[in-house]
């Protein structure tokens, strides 16, 4: 297939996708104030007895074309997150705006699954066993009643780097990994979304194949015009990436900020840890103390006031007390974090001093 | 571009599934051997009218209790002196059909009761799950000799009383492979692509959830045969003077100090299908890779 | 571990409760009217009337089931049509008859599985191990209606040696640890535990199979531990699957005797089932059933409060 092909027919597909409303100022996905609890059932007559406190309170944005990266420890909310964004999850509060209609009022579910679309880790997992890899990846544009799933499914095939010829009737079980989480980003983009979730997209695949996947990725975006949310562990890979970072503790968002101002200061205490349990390739450079000590804390239970205090090196009576609010750093391009020793105002000893760190 | 990775690409194996299970098949002896026994049983009794064989209801008041290997009933006569030959394959068609019947029924609806308590979840799943759980409560002779007593003898009667026993297992055995399933992401994204419920169910779940159930659904079938013919044994399954194994094994019982064998004839016939049955269904699940 | 106990028992009582809805239910589903079966023919419709009130037939289904389930938590189980007599003491004499069947075939079953298949599962693949899996497919493949008959054939017929009907001499009802009575129970004893031997067997095999490849026992054999030893550990953790699997098929022996109980004219549950079915006797019919099913939900509990006391790991669910 030749490069006009290709682009013919991307042409095609954002034409059968859903339109830009909102213009290229209004951001894609606006989230405010999302809460999900879980309830813990247990007990005698199986009654909810505690609530998983997964997401609470997150809000954040993502702007037209960019591509947002979300980290945190396992447990602290990113792929609930995910789950709430695309609707496989129900949230029980907050507001999700895609291109200035809300979800649930001006947009319902099923034209949000248009536009929003995404992958998932397991690539073994996220593919029935008993379709062929065709079959699918055409099946959400069957759904969607799209025009010629299979052409569809073939030219995406062709796009991310697998020969319909030789692939399209094969078995999931019958290609490599990498080759898999291809197939899953084909299926992903058959629907035309415009923006894509990608949880721990990558995580699982050796890191030559890993980089391969990123390329591939990055270039899908610039074509097909998408929008990313890249939720990982890995920071290098974010880095790689991501335009802005959003940092995660224990279902709130405490950092988020472009990802050149984060990589050179992190403002945030638990971000800092984070970085600083990044290995480094510099022998001289060895990781002397542990950067974050003991487990995170029980998201059933979590501690007062900031949730960070229990593992902090900065902790405060006000720490205890009251919880950090995002604040934006002056002249950090839209760096926030949510933290008292940024506030000088919050009562912190050691607020809005840079010679702690 | 990163198009090198799909080089190295395994040489393609079209053979599906089904081929793969088929040449395992072919490749077990015992399996073979069985389901040739098994469709003995199952052609001879259907075409039972065209084998020459004698009138399976016509008794003779002097010809009664002959023992095997007399001239013109190869295999004795009954207590009623009809020939137990034709009896016995004559025998195979009720009792083939109320043996293996109910379970077919059962697979029914046990697999769309699990299907639909695995993917639901929930209180749906709670109120088909313990409903379930109460049938559990009755070891499945007792349960299905409650009913057909209750209910009193009869083929329909039988038919309902041992398709009610066989539910509750497979709808277990359903709701656990589909709720497995349920949790795997390729249903999510199925669902993130915004296909209804049905549509999920019908197109990834069915395929994936259906040779498990039916895997056990198989190793049921000895079970409901021994249960089926048991029931008529009792008296509270298929009337008289219709041959059937269990019933024959019980009108013979009385002629044990007369002619032994004879009497044991019917019940040989019950053991070697059961047997069979065991067999093809441990050869199918080896050959279906299906693990408990 | 009480609190285990506690929590699993109160599980029970739903059970136990849609247990009694289906045991009433079965009284409903029969055809025919239950009165025909206790009413003179030429009774008139108001002496039939007058019978059905009195019964408390005449009332809605709930209020029949809340009257039942009533006397029934005093030990009320009604008369039986056919004899008069109460069903409570009916069905208690019976199954203490059935108990000592399925006890003792429980007996013989359990050892004779358990051996066979932790042989099997030690020496996996080889031909002693295809032998006991022969052993068990056939063990769960027989007829054991049809078993009792060949053995009685056998043993009783032919050889002479044994008796085939009844729990003692001259149709003895009451059962005796004599000798006399313990010859009656030699045949129906040895017929039922043939499809647990299968059964136990099967599992034992399994499970000490999986356990011999698990890594810890390589573990075992490598701090140099003797054989003997290391089976033991092996025992320990197959013990709690195995003993579930056990008392489950006491359970079942009890409730699934009742066409050997017809074989062998064992005077147990089985047999009153099968008196109470052909007399159309449906509070009998009712009543055995309830008990069997009773004491089969009363095994589950046991078992599984006997796995959690073995097994650490069940109590945490």
């Amino acid at each position: 297939m030749s490069m006009t092909d290709t682009l013919h027919d991307t042409a095609a597909q954002t034409a059968e996708g859903l339109p830009d409303k909102g213009g290229p100022a209004q951001p894609l996905l606006i989230v405010k104030d999302m809460q999900k609890y879980f309830p813990v059932r247990g007990g005698i007559f199986g009654r909810t007895q505690a609530m998983v406190q997964a997401v609470d309170g997150v809000s954040f944005e993502v702007k037209k074309g960019e591509t947002l990266g979300i980290v945190g420890e396992s447990g602290c909310g990113k792929s609930t997150t995910a789950r709430l964004l695309i609707g496989l999850t129900e949230k029980d509060s907050g507001e999700i705006i895609f291109d200035g209609q809300g979800v649930g009022d001006s947009l319902n579910l099923r034209d949000l699954r248009r536009g929003v679309q995404m992958v998932f880790q397991d690539s073994y997992a996220s593919l029935n066993p008993r379709l062929t890899i065709e079959e699918s990846i055409a099946f959400g544009a069957r759904v969607q009643g799209l025009s010629d799933p299979i052409g569809r499914a073939h030219s995406l095939m062709e796009r991310v780097g697998l020969a319909p010829e030789r692939f399209a009737q094969r078995y999931p079980h019958e290609v490599s990994g990498g080759q898999r989480q291809r197939i899953n980003i084909a299926r992903a983009l058959a629907m035309s979304p415009r923006l894509v979730v990608l949880d721990e997209a990558v995580s699982a695949l050796d890191k030559s194949v890993e980089a391969q996947v990123l390329n591939l990725l990055a270039d899908l975006r610039e074509e097909f015009g998408l929008t990313y949310i890249f939720i990982s562990h890995d920071l290098n890979v974010v880095r790689y990436i991501s335009d802005r970072i959003l940092v995660m503790y224990l279902g709130e968002v405490v950092e988020v900020g472009p990802v050149v101002s984060i990589w050179e200061d992190q403002a945030h205490p638990y971000t800092r840890s984070l970085f600083s349990a990044m290995p480094s390739m510099d022998p001289e450079n060895r990781t002397k103390t542990p950067p974050l000590t003991g487990d995170p804390p029980n998201p059933i239970n979590p501690p007062s006031g900031c949730r960070f205090h229990t593992r902090c090196r900065f902790v405060d009576t006000v720490c205890k007390e009251k919880a950090p609010a995002l604040r934006e750093l002056p002249g950090r391009g839209g760096h926030c974090a949510a933290c008292h020793l940024h506030d000088p105002d919050s009562g912190h000893d050691k607020a809005g001093r840079e010679d702690i760190w | 571009m990163a198009i090198a990775e799909t080089i190295d690409a395994a040489p393609a194996q079209r053979s599906g599934y089904w081929a793969g299970v088929a040449s395992r098949l072919r490749r077990d002896p015992v399996t073979m051997i069985c389901l040739a026994v098994l469709a003995l049983l199952i052609l001879s009794a259907i075409f039972a009218p065209f084998l020459g064989l004698q009138d399976p209801y016509k008794g003779s008041m002097i010809a009664r209790l002959k023992p095997i290997g007399t001239p013109g009933h190869p295999l004795g006569t009954d207590e009623q002196g009809r020939d137990m030959l034709a009896r016995l394959i004559y025998g195979g068609r009720l009792t083939l059909f109320i043996g293996l019947m109910p379970v077919v029924l059962a697979f029914f609806v046990g697999s769309i009761l699990g299907i639909v308590a695995g993917y639901a979840g929930g209180m749906v799943n709670t109120v088909i799950m313990r409903t379930v759980d109460v049938f559990f409560a009755f070891p499945s002779v007792l349960l299905a000799i409650a009913i057909s007593g209750a209910l009193g003898a009869g083929i329909v009667n039988s038919l309902v009383s041992l398709t009610i026993v066989f539910i509750p297992p497979l709808t277990r055995v359903a709701e656990a492979v589909t709720s497995g399933v349920r949790s795997l992401d390729y249903i999510d994204a199925a669902r993130a692509s915004g296909a209804s419920a049905l549509t999920v169910i019908r197109v990834h779940v069915i395929g994936n959830v259906l040779s498990p159930i039916f895997v056990y659904a198989t190793s049921l079938t000895s079970v409901c045969m021994i249960l089926a013919a048991g029931l008529s044994f009792l008296g509270i399954g298929v009337r008289p003077p219709e041959p059937e194994w269990g019933l024959m094994l019980n009108t013979l019982r009385s002629a044990i100090y007369v002619n032994p064998w004879l009497s044991a004839l019917p019940g040989l016939m019950i053991f070697i299908t059961s047997l069979c049955l065991n067999l093809v269904s441990d050869g199918v699940r080896s050959a279906m890779n299906v693990h408990d | 571990m009480l609190s285990y106990f506690l929590r699993r028992l109160i599980l029970v009582l739903p059970v136990a409760f849609g247990v009694s809805i289906i045991c009433f239910l079965l009284v409903q589903i029969a055809p025919g009217d239950p009165l025909t079966a206790i009413m003179p023919v030429d009774a008139t419709a108001e002496e039939q009337a007058a019978m059905r009130a009195a019964y408390g037939l005449d009332k809605p289904l709930p209020v029949q089931y809340a009257i039942w389930i009533g006397n029934l938590v005093q030990g009320d189980m009604g008369r039986s049509i056919a004899t008069g007599r109460p069903v409570a003491g009916e069905v208690f004499g019976a199954v203490q008859n059935s108990l000592v069947l399925a006890i003792s075939a429980s007996l013989i079953a359990f050892p004779i599985g358990v051996f066979l298949g932790f042989l099997a599962g030690y020496f996996r693949d080889t031909l002693l191990d295809r032998a006991v899996t022969a052993i068990s497919i056939t063990g769960v493949s027989v007829p054991n209606y049809w078993l009792g008959i060949v053995l009685v054939i056998i043993f009783s017929v032919q050889l002479g040696w044994l008796p085939s009907m009844g729990a003692g001499p001259g149709g003895s009802q009451e059962w005796e640890w004599n000798w006399l009575h313990i010859r009656h129970l030699v045949l129906p004893a040895i017929t039922l535990a043939v499809v647990p031997i299968g059964i136990v067997a099967r599992t034992v095999r399994a499970l000490s199979g999986d356990i011999l490849t698990m890594d810890f026992v390589q573990a075992l054999y490598a701090k140099g531990m003797s054989r003997f030893d290391v089976l033991c550990h092996v025992a320990r953790n197959a013990a709690a699957t195995a003993l579930s699997v056990m008392g489950l098929q006491l359970g079942y022996l009890l409730g699934g005797s009742i066409l050997i109980e017809t074989v062998f004219n064992w005077p147990g549950s089985g047999f009153l089932l099968s008196n109470a079915i052909f007399q159309r006797d449906l509070p009998l019919l009712q009543g055995t059933i309830l008990v069997l099913a009773l004491f089969f939900v009363a095994m589950n509990l046991i078992v599984d409060v006997a796995q959690a006391a073995i097994d650490p790991r069940i109590k945490r669910n």
